[in-house]
């Protein structure tokens, strides 16, 4: 096991979309439990420095695995399929009206309710787009086309963002 | 060779070994020292019995000072040099104190705010470390012994320039800083330990001057932080303040308030206040009185009343709570038990506000005042090797987003808040004028979209980046937040390799010569020789490595070979007999090359734990 080695190495999980997400738990804690500094503070500061080293490679890794959005990308680059987000953003028509329609029913949300029923048709689209990501890469190993959707699911991770704000905003 | 001490599996080293290890609240009313004691986590009282400090210090005329309730006593009397709550100035600026007209302090703003007392000027970095200090001895009293470290709690809400702050007193005050650990994650160790919790806990701490919300998953002695949040500028002293304004509007006609009573007016007041806010707790209606400069004045207040004046703040609270949970992904139904910390959580409109929010009835069963500090000593403990076999562990996160300033005053997040520590993050910039050379790089923490709204932490620069045209330049900005919550930031131009590198400190905070001056002065007035000072304490150090390597070879010591053991061995005999010299530069020398030279075999035992922890899963997922 390397600092260097892939996150899938690194939590020896086979690499595939779909995980267990209490197992990588599991995993992460079991792996911060002989890798974080608090382990070594009674230690010199060699052995402090490389804890974290390791403690934030973990963490890293952990982060990335259990987010199902930043695990398809990442297995989308380790498959040299690249997301290139910034320079990569024609889309089909149709995503990008329904994008146009959700910006405007968030500009009119007025109330609480309002923000709900748009977050669930959010979150609805989005299990849709993961799924058919899991199909891509687990299935098919098509991961161009499995990019393709991680960039419809940043767009609409970008969207949830704001629809978070709006919601705050209106709270106050 | 040395003969190494073997003791028992699962016994702890040797008593006079064992390293006393405490954990103080370090709170801005009072705060307390703890320290695991025949495996139960205690606070240690003063000779008079009492466990609580009031965090309060009082410069005398003859160069002298009073800590704690002699300092308290003489509050009303002295208010200008006796100096309280100064933990709502750690790492602030005059401009952040809303309410220093109603003070009784000569603030000078330089660039963390200081205090002019007759002392001289103060900072509250040096006010910390005078509590932090009456503590340390407080412990090496009750021991009989030196303390080996300490672990010293902050509000979790606390952001970059209050943390360095306190680490900053903690090194005045003499003090190993073991861990600055979240208030909120200390309560909950305490809290977790004792009544073996598992599950989504919320911890509501409302201190004197901060409050915190924090949300934790709590599984197999593991403390997960899932988000915090809260505002470091609310507490019961607001409640004070808020009690005292509405007493004074019954008195005295609307408008004419501000200019009928003055700084030392506002001091009485506030402890009128603070007393019948006390009151309040148990009964339904208090008087609430004083004799100010204009003459006495004496107000009823029912509880009605006072939840009236102050239902804003408690609002804020649960505006807190609120966002928190957002943070965490959850619905207030899934959270298992909101364990309350803090003595402003006594207050009847609290404990009913969260009841009601919650939907349960939150958990009291451990004392406010205390859990915080007791979940300190526990994590002490366990940090200073005591407890070997211990399985706490503690992950915690970051309260507050990090970012950079970039065209325009807009903030670029390269970490965000919440973000479990420690973390390393890095985002790429480049240049915008053609053969530009340096790179001013402002470091600032807040989760608003403008710098003018985020709090400034550090300005930097990269310089001598190759002539290049606008855009080319690929510069990597690494932002590294360490176990402390602490950052430290990099930059890096990818092509040629310059190399920045800061420590985040400046904007609010003191400069390592500032600590030098503070430390030389503090010398000079306790008359202890600097030179003794620093010898004892590269013996220590000594002693501590020697310590730390001696239980590491116990554990993997057959990870090396004979000849690689032989050369630790050397090491150490060297480092040891390094003490008998009385020049501190030859025994840190050879506490370093002990140092340098079990470097690798730090290695091999963290690749052991890293393939230990996945076998010990491989098995569980066979069975």
């Amino acid at each position: 096991m390397k600092l260097q080695s892939n996150d899938f190495e690194l939590f020896q999980l086979p690499e595939r979309f779909e995980q267990d997400a209490q197992a990588l738990t599991k995993t992460w804690q079991d792996l911060q439990r002989q890798a974080h500094p608090d382990k070594f503070a009674s230690e010199g500061a060699a052995a402090q420095r490389l804890a974290m080293q390791w403690s934030v490679r973990i963490n890293e890794a952990y982060q990335r695995l259990r987010d199902p959005l930043k695990r398809a990308a990442y297995l989308c680059e380790l498959h040299e399929a690249p997301i290139q987000a910034e320079n990569n953003t024609a889309m089909p028509a149709a995503f990008l009206m329904q994008q146009m329609e959700w910006r405007e029913a968030l500009e009119d949300a007025r109330s609480a309710s309002d923000i709900d029923a748009l977050e669930d048709e959010v979150n609805g689209a989005r299990r849709r787009l993961l799924s058919d990501c899991a199909e891509q890469i687990d299935q098919k190993q098509d991961f161009a086309a499995a990019a393709q959707q991680v960039r419809a699911l940043m767009f609409l991770e970008r969207f949830g963002q704001d629809v978070e704000k709006r919601r705050e905003a209106l709270s106050f | 060779m040395a003969l190494l001490q073997i003791s028992e599996p699962g016994q702890s080293l040797d008593p006079h070994q064992r390293r006393i290890a405490v954990g103080i609240d370090l709170g801005t009313t009072h705060s307390l020292v703890a320290a695991v004691r025949h495996g139960i986590a205690e606070c240690l009282p003063d000779a008079q019995g009492r466990v609580l400090l009031p965090s309060a210090v009082r410069y005398l005329e003859n160069g002298g000072r009073q800590i704690g309730f002699d300092a308290l006593a003489n509050q009303g009397a002295d208010p200008e040099n006796t100096l309280v709550s100064v933990k709502r100035f750690m790492g602030r600026g005059l401009k952040d104190l809303n309410n220093a007209a109603q003070l009784p302090y000569q603030f000078v703003d330089s660039p963390m705010v200081s205090l002019q007392t007759r002392a001289g000027i103060k900072s509250p970095v040096e006010v910390s470390a005078e509590i932090l200090a009456t503590l340390r001895f407080r412990a090496e009293d009750t021991f009989n012994d030196d303390v080996y470290g300490a672990v010293i709690t902050v509000p979790a809400y606390f952001d970059d320039a209050q943390r360095q702050a306190t680490k900053d007193a903690a090194q005045l005050a003499g003090l190993n800083l073991l861990r600055l650990i979240n208030e909120p994650t200390a309560a909950a160790i305490a809290y977790g330990l004792d009544n073996a919790s598992e599950g989504v806990y919320a911890v509501f701490d409302l201190g004197g001057g901060t409050f915190d919300i924090s949300v934790l998953r709590l599984t197999q002695g593991v403390f997960e932080v899932m988000a915090t949040g809260g505002d470091s500028a609310l507490g019961g002293d607001d409640y004070d303040q808020a009690l005292a304004a509405w007493a004074l509007n019954q008195t005295v006609p609307a408008g004419d308030a501000a200019k009928a009573v003055d700084s030392s007016d506002w001091t009485l007041l506030r402890l009128a206040a603070r007393a019948c806010k006390e009151a309040l707790t148990t009964q339904h209606s208090a008087v609430l009185s004083a004799t100010l400069s204009q003459g006495p004045i004496s107000v009823t207040v029912t509880r009605a009343d006072f939840n009236a004046a102050t239902a804003s703040l408690t609002q804020r609270t649960l505006e807190a709570v609120r966002k928190t949970l957002r943070d965490a992904k959850l619905q207030r139904d899934e959270v298992k038990g909101v364990v309350m910390v803090g003595g402003s959580t006594r207050m009847p409109q609290i404990q009913e506000a969260v009841a009601s929010f919650f939907g349960q009835a939150p958990l009291n069963n451990l004392n406010p005042d205390e859990v915080v500090a007791l979940g300190a000593a526990i994590q002490a403990n366990q940090l200073a090797g005591n407890n070997p076999n211990g399985d706490l562990l503690l992950l915690d996160v970051i309260p507050l987003s990090l970012g950079i300033e970039t065209m325009g005053g807009l903030v670029e997040r390269i970490v965000p808040r919440n973000q479990t520590i420690p973390t390393a993050m890095a985002q790429d910039f480049t240049t915008y004028k053609d053969g530009q050379t340096a790179l001013a790089l402002h470091v600032v923490q807040g989760e608003r979209d403008l710098v003018a709204d985020c709090r400034s932490l550090a300005r930097f620069e990269l310089r001598g980046i190759p002539p290049m045209a606008a855009g080319a330049a690929r510069i990597r900005v690494t932002f590294t937040v360490d176990a402390d919550g602490l950052l430290q930031v990099s930059a890096k131009e990818q092509g040629s390799g310059v190399e920045a590198q800061i420590n985040v400190k400046p904007s609010y905070g003191l400069s390592d010569e500032d600590i030098a001056h503070m430390l030389q002065s503090s010398f000079n007035t306790a008359q202890i020789d600097m030179q003794a000072r620093a010898l004892a304490e590269a013996q220590l150090d000594v002693d501590r490595l020697v310590l730390a390597t001696q239980s590491a070879l116990q554990a993997d010591g057959d990870l090396l070979h004979a000849d690689e053991r032989t050369q630790i061995d050397a090491l150490m005999q060297g480092a040891l007999a390094s003490k008998n010299g009385n020049d501190p530069a030859a025994i840190e020398a050879a506490t370093q090359a002990l140092a340098k030279g079990t470097e690798a075999f730090a290695a091999s035992r963290m690749n052991r734990g890293i393939q230990q922890a996945l076998a010990g899963r491989h098995i569980n997922a066979v069975s």
